[in-house]
């Protein structure tokens, strides 16, 4: 059977999404061993927390350069909140270096309404700006549970999936070749959530259907 | 953009709900689990359990109903009740609940809202406050009192401050519970709730007092909080989560629709 493993380095509760999979018919390991991450035939990458004590837990366990070469492997890559956004190349928060899967740039929320709460939490709609297996199920007014003060922002606009809105358009989603990341948690967004999760673990990892 | 939260409050005492609460169909006292499941599945956008098990000794038990319903319940859980230090949060969070709430002891240890930030992130600590309408006086120019241990204790801190204060100390979000509305089923108290809610940056839960749809209604836009939490109402049956959905809807209040 495949192995989907857990990526876990001391970024918050990773069970949750152990669940979710389990939901969903998955098996899943959680895991911050680099030679299970290394056989992975599938990786989940979550986390939350600040950029900076994220990026030293990853180094200190070698985690940036294993999934690096996975990420090469062609193995499908699933990032979530602060898992996807290290797999940029850069976070404001803490000016941190991270990963660089996908070129790009994390920036905090500059909103000018004052009713707009920091950090954007909540249920907020997701729109599907280019297609990608993983968000197939999505239609309109389906919203997931985001968590963050920060967001992506990849330079080449060819990686952006998916946005939601908050005070003006952001970037909920993205991709490059095997590797696809969310801002908001589907394993806490209800049925729409359970339905990524379980398209990401039937994903082989191409674009293009 | 953003949705407003409509959020169920379980009372648990000893893994069961509280007896205090009367449901319609009385074969289902007794089942957090399953009640989490109905709510979740009729659109619910938040769960929070508190526990009001006294005997310390039963505490653990609560673990058990978090992890039980965390299998099968996929929106973010919130568990209140006794938690007086980064161990119970942490244990909790280990168990499934998605964010912790802490009342009486951050009243008493405010470190205590410091710590578990530190330990689970700022967007996981929710600072409960359970408040008091009083005559503004030196000692509280904003007319309203914390009280804490259930609403037996007054404390004479003032909440307008001590909302400030739990922000500062990196509470992620407030739950603005109002002691005179609370139970009255007469509307949430607007002028506190939308007071506290422009005193922060962080998001606002109004608690106490719904009763018809149309307390969800005002408390989120003229009380501007951004999530509203209901028991009775739901509890005994008279509304559904999704029927208040509905209205919140069709009276033009942002909610999630699709579930």
């Amino acid at each position: 059977m495949e192995r989907v493993v857990i990526i876990d380095y001391d970024a918050g509760n990773l069970r949750s999404v152990q669940r979710a999979c389990m939901e969903v018919g998955g098996e899943a390991t959680i895991s911050n061993d680099p030679s299970q991450i290394s056989k992975a035939g599938r990786i989940i990458f979550p986390g939350v927390g600040a950029a900076g004590s994220a990026m030293r837990s990853i180094k200190k366990y070698g985690i940036d350069e294993i999934l690096l070469e996975c990420f090469d492997q062609g193995v499908p890559i699933l990032g979530i909140c602060m898992g996807m956004q290290i797999s940029l190349s850069h976070s404001e928060e803490d000016d941190q270096r991270t990963i660089g899967i996908i070129d790009g740039e994390v920036r905090r929320f500059n909103v000018r309404n004052e009713d707009l709460k920091i950090p954007h939490m909540g249920w907020n709609e997701v729109k599907v700006v280019k297609s990608h297996p993983i968000l197939s199920d999505i239609t309109a007014g389906d919203e997931f549970y985001f968590v963050h003060a920060y967001y992506p922002i990849p330079r080449d606009s060819e990686h952006v999936f998916g946005v939601a809105k908050y005070e003006s358009d952001f970037c909920c989603a993205l991709g490059k070749a095997n590797f696809f990341g969310t801002q908001f948690h589907p394993e806490k967004s209800g049925r729409i959530g359970l339905r990524l999760l379980s398209n990401f673990l039937k994903w082989d990892g191409r674009i293009a259907q | 953009m953003l949705s407003k939260r409509v959020i169920a409050c379980l009372d648990v005492r000893d893994g069961k709900l509280a007896k205090s609460i009367k449901f319609v169909n009385t074969k289902d006292i007794g089942d957090p689990v399953e009640k989490a499941r109905e709510y979740y599945l009729e659109g619910l956008d938040e769960l929070v359990f508190y526990d009001i098990t006294a005997s310390s000794d039963k505490r653990n038990i609560m673990l058990d109903v978090v992890e039980a319903v965390a299998k099968q319940v996929f929106i973010p859980l919130s568990v209140g009740g006794g938690i007086r230090s980064v161990q119970d949060a942490t244990d909790l969070r280990l168990a499934g609940a998605e964010k912790i709430n802490v009342n009486t002891a951050a009243v008493q240890n405010p470190e205590l809202i410091s710590d578990c930030a530190g330990a689970i992130g700022n967007q996981n600590v929710v600072l409960s406050m359970d408040i008091l309408r009083v005559t503004p006086s030196d000692a509280i120019p904003c007319g309203y009192e914390i009280v804490i241990h259930g609403g037996r204790t007054r404390t004479g801190k003032d909440a307008l401050a001590w909302a400030i204060t739990g922000e500062e100390l990196g509470a992620g979000e407030l739950v603005v519970n109002s002691i005179d509305a609370d139970g009255t089923l007469d509307g949430y108290e607007l002028i506190l709730t939308r007071m506290l809610s422009d005193a922060v940056r962080i998001p606002v839960i109004a608690s106490g007092g719904a009763g018809k749809p149309h307390h969800l209604r005002d408390v989120l836009v003229e009380g501007k909080a951004d999530a509203a939490l209901v028991a009775s109402m739901v509890h005994y049956g008279t509304h559904t989560i999704g029927e208040l959905k509905n209205y919140l809807h069709a009276e033009g209040v942002k909610v999630r629709m699709s579930w």
